[in-house]
């Protein structure tokens, strides 16, 4: 058994974040953080390895620094780590994304008992797309939204969360889950992993390592094999300046509930 | 014929995937169903809902009130409740047979499992949470000139695009705009070579038309045959849990009075005083993301990029600083009141009416001083 999580390194968004003259995202100015919904899919992995002694995976697909992310996340306790990157995917949306790291995973070996997990969505994107996709393209089971996973054989019993409420659902491996913030809280590396971490297992997947896989085609990967195209892109509307009102007493109410009355607001 | 997402010609109607729960329609099927109306006389076509349940037959004439011509209903056991794999068998098999150009879903839960799914099978773009879509080129561009800060001579000039170095026209293609990088950026993406062009659209955003009891009275309801067996459905359902505390309408709000880190000096005092305050306004308490993650306020509360999608009549942000996440859930409120100590907090940008100070002082004068404006009236 073992269990692989894929993660993704994006830009800080809750900080400061440059915007180009041309619309598009500074993102040299930027801090690159780990997708934190990854860092919960990353937990559950590592919970379960504590439980049951299984080795963990990371998959990431990006630019060579990534590789510093998977050492981070070995230091946490990760045993492995996949970097998959090449020029020939660079452009690639959530279709051709998908196509190329289910490609890795498959070429990695998927066994009877291994279980995938992912974050449930990328906060540069936020489009909740990849992980689904990789399950479609591995033609494996799904389930999304994971509050809670329990492992017994190989069947997971998954709380998988509603906006109103929760389902119950299980499904038996090789499968993939997606990771919300509910599920746990992420441990931090420890002193010894950070030792350790530049000693474990890097492996790197190219386009050359890939593309002999049935789901690696030029005409499904890159910009050129993603189904979408940006028409355009721009900075969202800042709403011109409002009133401040003087003060903070009850005259400065007063005045606030005489206009809202006075525009029947209120 | 065999199925060919790149051979755009042979697809046509605009679709929507009308999302029930215990045999309930998502109130979000009627907002997609009213903007599929505007999408589907844009290009011309028919608006079509696909409605997959048990013994649902019931709630398909109410989609007609909102503006479907037609509704494909799937009934089974096997569909009551919602499975990836039924589901995505259920419509992919549907959109082959029926060749719809354009295909939307709520970006719900369950919309945002389905969705990428059936895109990945179909062999077809999708893009996600889309909060505004447009076909008619002017529309279009006349939407680019009201909100971004594009020059106008770019503006015009959109209409061809290159695709792998092809010139492409871009008229009859949905042209899906979504916040990107936590609302930073605006982006509209198109699905120029496969169809159907797919998306889900942010709950909250479209609005809802007005209902028409004589359109309802007249779709027309089809069964088509299909196939589904259990052995297709590889995860179980053991059981399905509503929240047992009614969760928060913000969206149906027309009044919402949100908290934020400004609470923290005494939290349940702040939280009171929303309460209030959204009891004599006649409205419900929001929150930012800060109070939910600090475990103040359940998560239903939510409003901006990873909550909810809010536009009520009034919305006053009580100690919530802005930050562009929460402004992006808001923004579009109509009127937008804010108390903050920080005279510089980035919520003063989008606000109507600002008030320096601390909310604790703030809000029982204010709450007085609206009860007197509501009586004098």
């Amino acid at each position: 058994m073992k269990i692989m999580v894929t993660v993704k390194q994006v830009p800080d968004t809750s900080g400061k974040v440059a915007v180009n003259p041309d619309g598009t995202l500074d993102r040299a100015s930027m801090q690159t953080i780990i997708n934190p919904d990854d860092m919960n899919a990353v937990e559950a992995a590592l919970a379960l390895k504590d439980e049951l002694g299984c080795k963990v995976i990371a998959f990431t697909m990006g630019p060579p620094p990534a590789e510093g992310m998977l050492r981070e996340l070995m230091a946490m306790g990760v045993d492995e780590g996949v970097l998959i990157t090449a020029r020939e995917f660079g452009g690639s949306d959530t279709f051709a994304t998908s196509q190329i790291i289910a490609a890795g995973i498959d070429t990695y070996g998927v066994e009877e008992d291994d279980i995938i997990l992912a974050g449930r969505q990328a906060i540069d994107g936020d489009t909740a797309q990849v992980g689904p996709q990789i399950a479609e393209k591995l033609n494996l089971p799904q389930i999304t939204y994971a509050g809670d996973i329990k492992k017994e054989g190989n069947t997971l019993t998954v709380k998988r969360m509603l906006e109103d409420g929760y389902m119950t659902v299980k499904v038996n491996t090789p499968c993939m889950i997606t990771c919300i913030k509910e599920l746990n809280n992420p441990r931090y590396l420890s002193v010894g992993g950070a030792f350790e971490c530049y000693s474990k297992p890097l492996v790197t997947m190219t386009y050359e390592t890939l593309k002999d896989h049935p789901l690696i085609d030029k005409s499904t990967i890159g910009l050129a094999g993603s189904p979408t195209n940006i028409l355009t892109s721009f900075t969202p509307p800042q709403k011109g300046a409002g009133m401040m009102l003087d003060g903070d007493g009850k005259e400065t109410t007063d005045k606030l509930a005489g206009i809202l009355a006075g525009k029947h607001i209120i | 014929m065999a199925f060919n997402s790149a051979d755009t010609a042979a697809f046509k109607n605009v679709w929507v995937f009308c999302e029930q729960r215990q045999g309930v329609m998502m109130p979000t099927t009627f907002e997609l169903i009213s903007e599929g109306r505007k999408l589907a006389d844009e290009l011309g076509v028919e608006l079509c809902g696909i409605l997959l349940g048990d013994n649902v037959d019931g709630i398909a004439n109410e989609l007609g009130g909102y503006g479907a011509d037609k509704v494909y209903v799937y009934n089974s056991p096997l569909l009551k409740d919602f499975t990836t794999d039924a589901y995505t068998k259920v419509i992919v098999e549907a959109v082959e047979e029926f060749k719809p150009e354009v295909l939307v879903f709520g970006a719900s839960n369950i919309g945002r499992d389905l969705a990428p799914r059936c895109a990945a099978r179909l062999h077809t773009g999708l893009c996600a949470d889309c909060t505004h879509l447009d076909i008619d080129m002017p529309n279009y561009k006349g939407f680019l000139k009201e909100v971004s800060t594009l020059p106008e001579e770019r503006i015009e000039k959109l209409g061809t695009v290159m695709i792998n170095r092809e010139p492409h026209s871009v008229e009859r293609d949905l042209k899906m705009t979504r916040p990107a990088f936590g609302g930073h950026l605006m982006a509209s993406i198109i699905c120029p070579r496969f169809r159907p062009a797919m998306a889900t659209v942010r709950p909250g955003v479209m609005k809802k038309r007005e209902y028409d009891a004589a359109k309802a009275a007249a779709v027309e309801i089809l069964h088509p045959a299909f196939e589904l067996s259990a052995e297709d459905i590889k995860t179980e359902v053991v059981e399905v849990v509503k929240a047992a505390k009614k969760m928060v309408d913000l969206i149906g709000a027309d009044f919402i009075v949100s908290v934020g880190r400004g609470i923290s000096k005494d939290v349940e005092k702040g939280i009171a005083l929303a309460e209030e305050l959204a009891e004599v306004l006649g409205g419900v308490v929001g929150s930012s993301r800060a109070c939910v993650d600090s475990g103040w306020i359940s998560a239903d509360h939510q409003v901006g990029q990873t909550g909810k999608t809010v536009h009520p009549k009034v919305y006053v942000a009580l100690g919530i600083s802005g930050a562009i996440q929460h402004k992006a859930g808001m923004q579009d409120s109509e009127c937008i009141i804010a108390v903050n100590k920080n005279e510089n907090a980035p919520i003063f940008e989008v606000a109507d009416y600002g008030i320096v100070g601390d909310l604790f002082k703030v809000v029982p004068l204010l709450i007085e001083s609206i009860k007197a404006a509501k009586e004098a009236k």
